[in-house]
């Protein structure tokens, strides 16, 4: 659907790597150019006409973005880098202060590098310890986390659709039992937010990331929600402009209140901007009509796999919109290659998620991430051009 | 190289491969690659004697062009000496990197002589020749 406002899909190209990133449709792209051209000026120093102009589109963005995920006030909305920033800022700005030695993070062998990493420094430098809960199907099941956890358990992170098996994690079920022990829920929406409705109300999750770039906005932007008691207790990783009321040559000084004390200098403007154009298009096609479409590609897409006899699909059952394949004896980046030839772009490898060999036996895989833009005819074409894999090394070599 | 036989010389070394055998022996120089996108991972077993390479296994996960470069590098390489062996990966790096080279020396490492078409499988083509740099360097080291 929608298709017309997406001008890379003017090219003859069939885009199947939206969980990397997605495309832009026009109204976003020309708002980056509409802040260059009318608007080009800093955001809270509104001394000046365009400079409030500035301002005010920029906090009604926040407002915006509040609205979209239903967080009850508009300071527990920060605007970052992407998911990756949000999750440092979690780790390091609150966690590292808020958890002791030897108390115990939950997560998962299929995260992503930016849920992990963080948190095994982290273990490094105070001395907790980052323990997994076991997978069934490689799905986290609310009997595995209640056997995870014990009296040290203080934080259960994970993203609530992984972008490698697209499994989707019953994360309110998963709060509940995590409240219930007195454990922090921190979620990574990367690729949830874009795909279905999120609540962090009636999830009552304590903090989420995501990325804007995955849900047509631009790169270079993310948001991170936090419950306003934690991000009171927030510690920034920058400092300086933008972020202070004052400072003195003896020392003293003053942070900004919340949201603006954990955003340190000029941010990403122009995206942040463009962002908002992001929302509300997808507010207006509605995010259940989203959901329900790509859930129909996606039974579709794997229906016509079926039809070819060397291809194996290793996540049929998984509820989101991304398919992990491979031709039988054939290495995963070959096939990548062999798609590419034909204009159809999907990932191989291990998706930056190198645990998951653990829990998938095979290493490497082919990714189909679908979005609301892909279509049947694009999943017919690219059949057709899978049932001509016998000619895979005539078209690669 | 007609176009046949290029496909059939990668084909060949990618599907059966020289040498595909991880070894557990201390005469072995081990060193391994993954590549920066995720994808590609080598390991080299080497095994030197006075400056001369006596033998190369391999094992790993890797494309059709990595595997295949790996398996023509194991057969060219074994009973060169070190500076035959850097000579030979000067030359073809000169071919991947579309510079005057003889082609004559190269053999079937002809095959890759059209890779720069694809500049994203270059980096597959040297991926055996960056990891044996590393395995040479390990026993420069301790010899």
């Amino acid at each position: 659907m929608n298709r017309e406002d997406f001008p890379m899909l003017r090219n003859d190209l069939i885009y199947f790597d939206n969980g990397a990133t997605t495309l832009k449709p026009q109204c976003v792209i020309n708002e980056i150019t509409n802040y260059y051209e009318n608007y080009s000026a800093n955001a809270h120093r509104g001394d000046y006409d365009i400079s409030r102009k500035v301002d005010e589109l920029y906090e009604e963005t926040r407002d915006d973005v509040k609205d979209f995920i239903n967080a009850s006030r508009r300071e527990e909305i920060i605007f970052t880098k992407g998911t990756t920033e949000s999750m440092n800022m979690i780790i390091f700005g609150f966690m590292k202060n808020y958890l002791q030695k030897d108390d115990e993070v939950l997560i998962t062998k299929t995260e992503h590098a930016s849920n992990v990493l963080p948190w095994y420094t982290l273990e490094k430098e105070i001395g907790i310890k980052v323990k997994f809960i076991p997978l069934e199907d490689y799905e986290v099941t609310i009997d595995n986390v209640k056997k995870s956890i014990n009296d040290k358990t203080k934080v259960i992170s994970l993203a609530w659709v992984t972008n490698t098996i697209g499994d989707i994690r019953p994360i309110k079920e998963i709060t509940k039992v995590a409240h219930d022990n007195n454990i922090l829920m921190v979620v990574d929406g990367a690729q949830s937010v874009p795909h279905f409705k999120t609540d962090v109300l009636d999830n009552d999750i304590d903090f989420l990331a995501f990325s804007a770039h995955k849900m047509l906005g631009p790169t270079g932007v993310g948001v991170l929600y936090g419950k306003k008691d934690y991000l009171e207790q927030m510690l920034p990783l920058n400092y300086g402009g933008g972020m202070n009321s004052f400072f003195e040559s003896d020392k003293s000084l003053e942070y900004k209140p919340l949201p603006y004390r954990l955003e340190a200098g000029t941010m990403n403007i122009s995206g942040i901007l463009a962002f908002r154009k992001a929302l509300s298009y997808l507010k207006e096609i509605g995010m259940d009509k989203i959901t329900n479409y790509e859930h129909e590609l996606k039974d579709y897409l794997i229906k016509r796999l079926r039809e070819i006899d060397n291809i194996e699909v290793y996540n049929e059952n998984t509820k989101s919109g991304i398919v992990l394949f491979n031709i039988k004896n054939v290495f995963s980046e070959d096939t990548s290659q062999y798609l590419n030839h034909y204009h159809v772009c999907v990932r191989a490898g291990n998706h930056c998620a190198k645990m998951v060999k653990d829990e998938l036996i095979i290493k490497n895989t082919c990714r189909i991430s679908l979005y609301f833009y892909n279509t049947k005819e694009e999943i017919d074409k690219f059949i057709k051009i899978m049932k001509g894999n016998k000619d895979i090394f005539k078209v690669i070599i | 190289m007609d176009s046949n036989l290029r496909r059939e010389i990668i084909v060949d070394n990618y599907q059966n491969p020289t040498n595909k055998k991880a070894i557990d022996d201390k005469d072995f120089v081990t060193a391994s690659t993954i590549s920066d996108s995720c994808i590609d991972n080598i390991t080299l077993f080497v095994k030197f004697k006075d400056n001369i390479i006596k033998d190369i296994y391999f094992d790993g996960e890797a494309c059709a062009i990595t595997t295949s470069a790996t398996s023509i590098m194991i057969k060219k390489l074994i009973g060169k000496t070190i500076d035959e062996a850097e000579e030979l990966m000067n030359n073809y790096y000169n071919m991947i990197d579309e510079k005057e080279y003889s082609e004559e020396e190269l053999g079937e490492l002809n095959a890759y002589n059209e890779i720069y078409k694809q500049p994203n499988r270059k980096k597959c083509a040297i991926f055996p020749f960056e990891t044996l740099k590393k395995a040479i360097e390990k026993y420069k080291m301790n010899n």
